[in-house]
């Protein structure tokens, strides 16, 4: 539909204008929407239920300001909040919706906001230029209608794509007339979410066109290396591609959250317990004592029964004890929490320097459960491993190259060194010659020609866009890094990539320049898992060059190839024992006459409108057979900084570390093993690898019956304590596992295992495996996964990841973190927190989060106490007062007391206190147990307090109840008048409270001496727990090994040996107190002993 | 052979790969604040420190509760002023309908608040079309007995002795909290318009001869205006001033109480006393808080022997820090 046709204008009608609202709220609707949601809150609606009830007079027993003051305040601090957040949303969508951009209008080009812009308008874009709103392109200023956009708001990655016009658009050009003549008719899907699908179809002088998304621009691209370009606006406003995909989040709660909301409802059904004993109390005290004293002590209108007055005064009394839960409680803790996540946002110690990189906490809300963590999920690729790709070694045609001599430290140094590399030609060879195998080189020289097809395939067969900056470099810019590897091995070896047309590729082949043809381009695809190019080279030979796995790739080759195959399948499996990444290589030629009907068929599948993803794919797998194999490369991709010590230290902090990774088993198993997940002692480790649900059943139930034999003969492996004080779940009754196990599960499998039926046997496994391993898993699988565990395990999970592929896991991870990494910002806006190296996870957990738990508890704990021993004195003064509600404390101090007289104090405890220091944390991972175990502030602690909050207000009430009776003061009146009863009271209450407030860190002082004295005092100490023991082994064998010593500073060994004394005896205390596995404990003990 | 490739280090190229500029704004502060380096004082709990505190504790508390209990046991002997209390039992003066029930603007001498008393009074708010004053059920039902006290002496000629009214009542309340409404020196004109309460057997203007103790700054009703905390309460009637050092203040004898009876107490189980009493230092008579003290400082001592003694028996055998568990 173009602005041409009339009868269109009727249809504009149903498509959104470009104007874009994130803003919630405008000037009027502001106060309604927002009260409206405030007051859907629980904790506001039931305050707001309160003050109603204060307004009654026959029952307010408080005036309406106890409630209204720190309603207001409260309600005030979150509009402006919320007003101040929109008002920076209505000032970008302003700034947005005001850009101007030249559109089509009368035959002219004209200057025109982007809130005009319509459906069906053309527009034209310069380069550098925002897109704003989801084009189909028409032509360009480069060859071929093709232009070059960077997607960087999109998707975060920040390489540059191609999009192309269709040939009939492209010859438009920059002439204005034809363009504003243009009256094509674009027939395309709904609205949607998808970012690399688009389909629909062209109409226009009596032929159609196929469209897919090469031919469109989304809204939130940036045009780069491109003049101009002209575009016809498809979707506009909401309906864009990049408006349909900024959904809301979802709502995470902490643990602690549920927890609180479950006793804040106990807590009402004691408040109504207490109110009906009151007004009990009241109905007979009315009819028997007030009865007699209604001369002095009158009735209320419409109050003459005592069952009434009773009636009435329960609500009186819900209103003075409701006290017990204040307002404050839910802001106090909304502000403890922003105050921790703006600490992890200040730790230097997260600050990724190389990327300017600070730690983020993306949501306020969740601090706490980060002292929780019981299992991590975390994808592979880039969390795990830098996604830094170094061509390793490769195999041409059965030969290895690249055999590397014995000094492999020293090299990865010499290139860490010497980053980033000079990529100009000779001092690159010069280099090559230190350190890489001279046979390759000298097979170039030779002029061998599989050797030179090879490179040739490497330089021509990948999606790389290469650049000139000003300095004259060449710069290439690729999705993903593994071809980047590849493309820039081959350049080091003389066969450079110098530039691409949609049309031809030119690369300079030791010394001469060559121009290919590029007739077709089979692309990469999760099915496919290879691509393919096919040339005409300059003497007129076509030619299919195609990379991809292996395991795909030997199902093509020609039945000539069989030896070749055996012979580089055993190269491909050398180097992925070696954790390289591999790719076969291989062509196939092609005679002219196959090719062009190949490519009628192609291009009619092309315009069709039903099937044609299928169709194509046929024809792709079609020409891409016989292939002749030339042999394979070996990537290596490298570890994050810190990896192994990391997972160590969290594996100490008994946190289960999950891999789930898309990439292939070797590679993860080998992964596995560098970060030391897996290690040679392990007891077993299962691979389950069945391809149907039968056979992975058998494979888990084998599994299992090898787990629980072997646990009965071995006496003295190392205990996995599990954690079993949630089990009032399901049916998984769970053993206390003997051994080191490992479990290894592929996708495959993994789908039929997430079956209902087969799905508790595969958690049960997995939770007594010490390390899981999931490869080639989807996304969604990765998400399938984390939920299992959510659900069937209660426990607090976290995923990390840094792609778009760990989006949904990291969406339905209790805490999701994104590595702001190299595959894009997706992850990362989807998470919950994000940095930029894995190791950081050590200090988020074991640090901030630790914190961040017994910060809250310890709030907690002395907020419920702080607020039972306030109010309860109401309830024995009850007793006292005819049980007619009358309040103990003068009003403006129930007012008060919650938000200035106790406030600070317990607010800087929740913010700053620290039990131990950063580094002894860091250094005693076991610390960390408490949080899993729930052990600071659960049912039980909740219980103490509120016994101990009830002895206080005894103490408050009775004691100067004593001391008041018949009292006179020193000048004889009497001052045991209501108003003195009251101050003084209202004063031993703020003193007592605040000095209370040292009691309860005390308290978990008493519970856990800091654990610099313990060393000494243990040292001499013949007794150790198997479980310290089982941590112990594992670093010494990781220090040996010295896999560790790579990286610049070891960790301080000795002062990990002291923290395996430190935890001893207190371990043993919490699991004593705690759960039900002393025997077992204390059996593996006297084994030890 | 090894060539790194780097796709992120190459396309960002630009400023934000800049060690220096960019990177330096980003990197956070390092102040002690944001680094969670604050000082802070830890205590840490030992055999050594807690329980010293428990028998410092005991030893302060102890003779500190032995004091107050002889003092206030002694206050007996009616030297110096006595001071002369009414009591009354089972009297909920605590109630809230009934602590509510008065206006502090009318009694504060508000004009408009005199002809228009507070709601909060009702039902003892208005009388025949006028307002009552002072309004509300406090004021209602204020004690309104007359007690006299005679010596008895040899020639069995009773003789009165001196009760003097004023002095009775808070500093602060006779002279901020209570004024009589404004208007000329008559004070039954400046009362014009309102009505006596209820119960009451006089008008406010008419509780004393004494213009500086009648109407709304009559001591007696300011005292009973103070509402007690408990249903069982005292409040200070007269003061008997010494007369001279060489006397005592109530020499031994016989006296007698006379009492007019106008107050009724029997129909609400209620008890009306009259109390005689000196004061010391710590005030009147309470035996409570000496016993308070010297219970909690003798628990304490004790826990302090208990620990002391778990201590030394496992200290051998455990380290200290174990001990505070």
């Amino acid at each position: 539909m173009s602005n041409a046709l009339p009868q269109t204008n009727m249809m504009l009608f149903l498509f959104q204008d470009n104007r874009i609202h994130t803003s919630k709220y405008s000037i009027l609707t502001f106060l309604p929407i927002n009260l409206f949601e405030q007051f859907q809150r629980v904790a506001n609606a039931y305050f707001l239920c309160l003050l109603i009830l204060q307004l009654i007079p026959e029952i307010s027993s408080l005036t309406w300001f106890t409630t209204i003051v720190p309603l207001v305040l409260v309600i005030t601090m979150t509009a402006v909040k919320d007003a101040t957040d929109d008002y920076f949303r209505h000032k970008s969508d302003n700034q947005v919706n005001n850009r101007q951009s030249e559109v089509l209008i009368d035959s002219k080009l004209q200057n025109e906001k982007w809130m005009n812009v319509k459906v069906g308008d053309i527009i034209k874009l310069e380069n550098n230029q925002f897109v704003a709103a989801d084009l189909l392109l028409l032509s360009s200023s480069e060859p071929h209608g093709l232009c070059y956009v960077e997607t960087a708001e999109l998707d975060g990655e920040t390489n540059l794509k191609v999009r192309h016009a269709l040939s009939v658009t492209s010859e438009l050009g920059a002439d204005i007339n034809r363009l504003a003549r243009f009256d094509g008719i674009v027939v395309c899907e709904v609205p949607n979410n998808k970012l690399d699908k688009f389909m629909g179809i062209l109409s226009w002088k009596d032929s159609k066109h196929s469209l897919n998304n090469e031919k469109i621009i989304l809204r939130g691209c940036i045009l780069r290396n491109t003049s101009w370009c002209f575009g016809m606006v498809i979707f506009a406003g909401p309906d864009t591609k990049l408006m349909q995909n900024s959904g809301k989040t979802k709502f995470k709660r902490t643990s602690i959250d549920r927890l609180m909301n479950t006793l804040v409802l106990w807590i009402f059904g004691f408040l109504i317990c207490l109110g009906i004993i009151l007004a009990i109390g009241n109905s007979i005290w009315e009819s028997q004592i007030g009865d007699q004293f209604r001369t002095f002590l009158f009735w209320n209108e419409g109050e003459k029964s005592s069952v009434f007055s009773g009636f009435l005064t329960f609500w009186s009394y819900i209103i003075i004890l409701n006290t017990v839960v204040p307002i404050s409680l839910y802001v106090s803790v909304e502000v403890i929490r922003l105050g921790h996540s703006y600490f992890i946002n200040w730790d230097r110690k997260m600050y990724y320097s190389r990327k300017a990189t600070p730690a983020e906490a993306r949501t306020t809300t969740l601090s706490e459960e980060l002292g929780q963590i019981e299992y991590i999920f975390s994808d592979k690729t880039g969390t795990l491993t830098q996604n830094i790709m170094t061509f390793r070694r490769c195999s041409i045609n059965g030969r290895i190259y690249g055999e590397v001599p014995d000094d492999l430290d020293q090299k990865t140094e010499i290139t860490q060194k010497k980053e980033p590399v000079d990529f100009s030609v000779k001092s690159q060879v010069d280099r090559e010659f230190q350190f890489f195998d001279h046979n390759l080189m000298e097979s170039i020289k030779m002029g061998d020609p599989k050797v030179h097809e090879f490179l040739r395939v490497l330089a021509l067969c990948h999606t790389v866009m290469s650049e000139e900056n000003s300095a004259g470099e060449l710069i290439y810019q690729v999705q993903s890094p593994d071809e980047g590897a590849l493309v820039t091995a081959a350049r080091n070896f003389g066969f450079i990539f110098k530039s691409r047309t949609p049309e031809t590729i030119t690369i300079e082949e030791l010394g001469t320049l060559v121009t290919y043809q590029l007739l077709a381009f089979l692309d990469f695809n999760n099915t496919r898992k290879r691509m393919s190019v096919i040339v005409r080279n300059p003497e007129g030979q076509i030619k299919l060059y195609s990379k991809g796995a292996d395991t795909i790739l030997f199902e093509k080759l020609h039945p000539s190839n069989e030896v070749l195959l055996s012979l580089t399948s055993d190269h491909l499996s050398e180097f992925a024992g070696e954790g390289l990444r591999t790719l076969a290589i291989a062509y196939r030629d092609l005679d002219d006459k196959y090719f062009k009907e190949w490519h009628k068929m192609v291009e009619d599948a092309n315009a069709a409108t039903e099937e044609r993803d299928e169709r194509i794919a046929g024809l792709y797998e079609e020409i891409e057979r016989d292939l002749m194999l030339l042999g394979a490369t070996a990537v290596e991709d490298k570890l994050q900084e810190g990896v192994m010590e990391t997972v160590a230290s969290l594996s100490l902090a008994n946190i289960k570390i999950w891999v789930l990774t898309g990439d292939k088993q070797e590679t993860a198993i080998n992964i596995g093993y560098a970060c030391n997940m897996l290690t040679d002692d392990m007891n077993d480790v299962f691979v389950i690898a069945g391809n149907n649900a039968v056979e992975v059943r058998e494979e888990l139930r084998k599994a299992k019956e090898n787990l629980s034999g072997q646990n009965r003969n071995v006496s003295n492996g190392h205990v996995v304590c599990e954690k079993k004080q949630q089990l009032e779940l399901d049916s998984i009754v769970e053993e206390t596992v003997t051994g080191d196990y490992a479990l290894i599960i592929n996708g495959h499998s993994l789908a039929h295992a997430l079956e209902s039926d087969v799905k508790n046997d595969l958690l049960e496994l997995a939770c007594m495996c010490k390390t899981v391993v999931c490869c080639r898993v989807t996304p969604l699988q990765k998400a399938q996964v984390v939920e299992l565990v959510k659900k069937y395990r209660n426990a607090v999970t976290l995923a990390i990841g840094d792609g778009a592929n760990d989006v949904s896991m990291i969406k339905s991870a209790h805490i999701g973190v994104g590595i702001s990494g190299q595959e894009g910002l997706q992850a990362v806006l989807a998470s919950d927190y994000s940095f930029a190296q894995f190791r950081y996870l050590q200090r988020l957990l074991l640090v901030h989060g630790r914190w961040s738990y017994f910060r809250m508890c310890k709030f907690l704990c002395y907020f419920f106490y702080k607020n039972f021993a306030f109010t309860l004195v109401h309830f024995w003064f009850g007793f006292f007062c005819g049980f007619s509600a009358q309040t103990v404390y003068d009003q403006w101090f129930i007012t008060l007391f919650n938000i200035v007289y106790t406030s600070l104090p317990v607010l800087a405890m929740g913010i700053f206190d620290q039990d131990v220091s950063d580094q002894n944390s860091m250094d005693c991972p076991q610390l960390y147990e408490p949080g899993q175990l729930n052990l600071l502030f659960n049912k039980r602690k909740f219980f103490i307090c509120v016994l101990h909050g009830i002895y206080t207000s005894i103490a408050l009430f009775f004691i100067p109840y004593g001391a008041f009776y018949n009292v006179a003061g020193e000048d004889g009146q009497h001052i045991a008048d209501y108003q003195s009863f009251a101050v003084t009271m209202a004063t031993s209450l703020v003193i007592v409270v605040s000095v209370q407030i040292r009691r309860w860190q005390k308290a978990q002082k008493k519970a856990r001496p800091p654990s610099s004295q313990r060393p000494r005092t243990r040292r001499s100490s013949s007794r150790r727990s198997g479980y310290a023991f089982a941590h112990q082994e594992g670093y010494g064998e990781l220090i040996t090994s010295g896999k560790n010593m790579r990286t610049k500073n070891p960790p301080p060994t000795s002062g990990l040996e002291k923290t395996h004394y430190n935890s001893t005896s207190w371990i043993e205390n919490l699991c004593k107190k705690t759960t039900e596995t002393v025997s077992s404990f204390s059996q593996d003990k006297t084994v030890k002993l | 052979m090894a060539m790194n490739y780097n796709a992120k280090d190459e396309v960002d190229g630009g400023p934000p790969c800049a060690p220096g500029g960019t990177a330096k704004t980003r990197r956070p502060d390092n102040t002690a604040f944001k680094q969670q380096r604050l000082p802070a004082w830890q205590p840490i709990l030992t055999a050594g420190t807690v329980l010293p505190i428990f028998f410092i504790i005991g030893l302060i508390f102890i003779p500190i509760g032995i004091g107050i209990f002889v003092t206030s046991n002694n206050i007996r002997e009616i030297e110096g002023n006595v001071f002369m209390y009414y009591g009354l039992s089972n009297f909920y003066q605590n109630h809230r309908r009934y602590v509510k029930s008065r206006d502090d603007s009318q009694l504060n001498g508000d004009s408009s608040a005199l002809l228009n008393p507070s709601k909060e009074c009702e039902p003892y708010r208005r009388n025949e079309d006028k307002p009552i004053a002072p309004c509300g059920a406090i004021a209602n039902s204020m004690f309104n007995d007359t007690l006299e006290l005679f010596l008895i002496g040899n020639d069995s000629y009773p003789v009165p002795i001196t009760l003097k009214k004023k002095g009775i009542a808070w500093w602060t309340d006779k002279n901020v909290k209570f004024r009589n409404p404004p208007g000329g020196d008559n004070l039954e004109e400046r009362f014009k318009g309102t009505t006596k309460p209820v119960n009451w057997l006089k008008p406010v203007y008419m509780l004393d001869s004494d213009p500086d103790n009648n109407g709304f700054i009559n001591e007696d009703f300011i005292v009973w205006m103070r509402t007690a905390a408990l249903p069982t309460f005292r409040k200070l009637y007269r003061l008997i001033e010494r007369k001279s050092d060489l006397h005592p203040t109530l020499p031994a004898g016989r006296y007698s109480l006379n009492i007019t009876y106008n107050y009724p107490v029997h129909y609400f189980d209620g008890r009306k006393r009259m109390i005689l009493s000196t004061i010391s230092w710590m005030g009147g008579k309470n035996p409570f808080l000496g016993i308070a003290y010297i219970a909690v400082g003798s628990i304490s001592f004790l826990l302090g022997v208990v620990l002391l003694v778990i201590n030394h028996k496992y200290r051998n055998s455990s380290n200290t820090a174990d001990i505070t568990i």
